[in-house]
């Protein structure tokens, strides 16, 4: 296909300028990660050392997980959290994919279109009656509460109904002349032909249950229950001029994502461009 | 003879419209199965609510009050918000911010027609540019916090360092605050606007790039004539939900500013967050909040329109 095989001198200045591009983008994160293997008194040195003169790396990872402040629990909740929520909202949406594009029923399309128009809905906007009836249905302060608020994703829904729609009906008439039922069919045949975009989904859902900032702040009190998010930023305002520790819970907090994203990033970028395009 | 034909051939449609009828009703049903923990979900966290947020905005109330210390005030709180400085300040940074959406979708249009068709290494300017997108906002923004630090932070730092004696203070000072957000959000965004472009280039047929070689187009042509143009369905719909993002924002403000100082970053949600959850002003934060969901119903439907009206896919 490339009409001119070999080296493009062209290709090669653009690629460099954008590497070069590149690396100052990312500078707050290299930043980040080397002020995490910092001696404090290093920190604010200038000229910046880009390579710490003096390692202490294993010292503040360890002063942060294993110190005063309970950081592993925080960690752990922000996993338990996370996997409940990806995979309750994948089974949810997936459900009702199915549901809106596999069975022929009434209302179908209307009821289709309440869950989209509920898409519009900016989710600040119900805020304050979801916290009144999160207080009085006793799902305030609770874990549960929290998955909950992640799990009934209008978006899932919609991601995976097109790839619902883009199965053939044969498949499911089949099915159905031997004799299995909606719940087998669902499971047995529909969900894995669709296994690639279910996995896209749960990863950004992991990804956006993981980062979730606003519902922790509003739906949680209680300490020992909080997630990552306000735990750092609790963790911030505790140490004060402890950067390098800061930076360290920063990078332990990011790490997993980054993880994940590198290894799903073609499901990731795939997803949010059919989502973005299409949707 | 003929009447044995017309009972035969009449028999099974009515028979297979009676059974018809029972597949259709345990179709009816299992669709009902499937759907309902979505639609219930749907309507007690997203349908009640806004519902309540609607009927909550003519009313006073505090949260410790009680469901009996309601009282309905009528459009008072829409008057009162109309001369509130703290809510005029925050609907107008909401607007200045809006000026994030363009500045980044010219940022990740050009990226993406580079990395699309002038780099090697194609996967990793990917991952470069989107890391921050996928990077949890809170910990990102206490990076920024530091390194905007005023009198010994990185940044301010290398500013003295080229000589410029007195860099501004940032996100400490009111005239910097909303700037340095807006650019922290235009870095934050174009990772993910960027990954839509390269999706929407190359659903751009090839040949139109080769007819136009042929005919001696330059580059800048091609861009002009084909590009950009071609890509004005994907520059459309990322400027409505750009512009829908930007009355969402909330993580970076409530980590770095807290809406200060002076109120200078204050936005839409951040004095509804304050309002409701500080300041216990139930009936007010919900006025606040109706007048939210308004500017973005606004949105959505002028997009509905325009769409109807221009772009053609």
């Amino acid at each position: 296909m490339e009409k001119r095989p070999g080296v493009d001198g062209l290709k090669i200045i653009v690629t460099v300028v954008m590497f070069a591009g590149s690396v100052l983008f990312l500078l707050p994160f290299v930043w980040m990660l080397v002020t995490s293997f910092k001696v404090e008194s290093e920190v604010f040195a200038y000229p910046i050392q880009w390579l710490p003169k003096e390692w202490n790396a294993v010292e503040n990872y360890k002063a942060v997980w294993f110190g005063d402040y309970p950081f592993t629990l925080y960690y752990w909740n922000s996993i338990k959290v996370a996997v409940i929520t990806t995979a309750a909202s994948c089974l949810i949406s997936a459900m009702a994919a199915y549901g809106f594009s596999k069975i022929k029923f009434r209302a179908s399309n209307f009821l289709f279109m309440i869950v989209l128009v509920t898409y519009m809905i900016p989710g600040q906007a119900i805020l304050i009656p979801q916290f009144i009836i999160y207080r009085n249905i006793g799902l305030f302060d609770s874990h549960l509460g929290l998955v909950l608020l992640g799990t009934f994703s209008v978006l899932g829904t919609f991601m995976l109904r097109q790839f619902f729609m883009g199965l053939h009906q044969e498949f499911i008439e089949s099915a159905k002349i031997d004799g299995a039922g909606h719940p087998r069919i669902f499971w047995s045949i529909a969900l894995p032909l669709v296994k690639p975009a279910v996995a896209t989904y749960a990863i950004l859902r992991f990804i956006w249950t993981w980062n979730d900032y606003q519902n922790p702040l509003i739906f949680i009190r209680s300490d020992k229950l909080l997630t990552l998010p306000i735990a750092i930023q609790k963790f911030t305002s505790m140490s004060g001029e402890f950067y390098s520790l800061i930076m360290a819970a920063a990078v332990s907090a990011i790490l997993p994502l980054i993880i994940i994203f590198i290894l799903g990033q073609k499901n990731v970028i795939e997803g949010i461009a059919l989502g973005g395009v299409k949707g | 003879m003929g009447q044995i034909m017309e009972t035969l051939t009449q028999k099974p449609p009515a028979v297979r419209n009676r059974k018809g009828w029972s597949l259709q009703k345990g179709e009816t049903l299992s669709g009902l199965l499937f759907v309902s923990p979505m639609l219930i979900g749907v309507t007690i966290l997203v349908l009640i609510p806004i519902i309540a947020t609607l009927v909550l905005g003519f009313a006073d109330w505090n949260f410790v009050q009680g469901f009996d210390g309601i009282r309905w005030v009528g459009l008072q709180n829409f008057s009162n918000l109309l001369q509130d400085d703290m809510f005029i300040r925050s609907v107008r940074n909401n607007f200045i911010f809006l000026l994030t959406v363009p500045v980044y979708l010219l940022v990740s249009m050009v990226l993406a027609i580079l990395i699309d068709r002038y780099v090697y290494m194609k996967g990793y300017f990917k991952i470069a540019y989107f890391v921050p997108y996928v990077s949890m906002t809170v910990a990102v923004a206490i990076v920024w916090q530091v390194l905007f630090q005023p009198s010994y932070g990185p940044i301010n730092e290398m500013l003295k360092a080229i000589g410029i004696a007195d860099p501004p203070k940032w996100i400490a000072d009111p005239h910097f605050a909303l700037i340095s957000i807006m650019m922290i959000s235009v870095w934050i965004s174009i990772g993910f606007n960027m990954i839509i472009y390269i999706a929407g280039l190359q659903s751009i047929p090839k040949d139109l790039y080769e007819a136009a070689e042929i005919d001696g187009a330059n580059a800048w042509t091609k861009f002009r004539r084909i590009t950009f143009p071609l890509l004005s369905p994907t520059t459309f719909f990322l400027l409505v939900t750009g512009i829908i993002a930007t009355f969402k924002v909330f993580d970076v403000i409530a980590v770095l500013t807290q809406g200060g100082p002076i109120g200078s970053t204050t936005m839409m949600v951040w004095y509804l967050y304050d309002t409701a959850f500080v300041n216990l002003k139930v009936g007010y934060a919900s006025a606040i909040a109706v007048v939210l969901f308004l500017f973005v119903m606004l949105i959505t439907f002028g997009q509905w329109l325009a769409e109807k009206k221009w772009v053609n896919y």
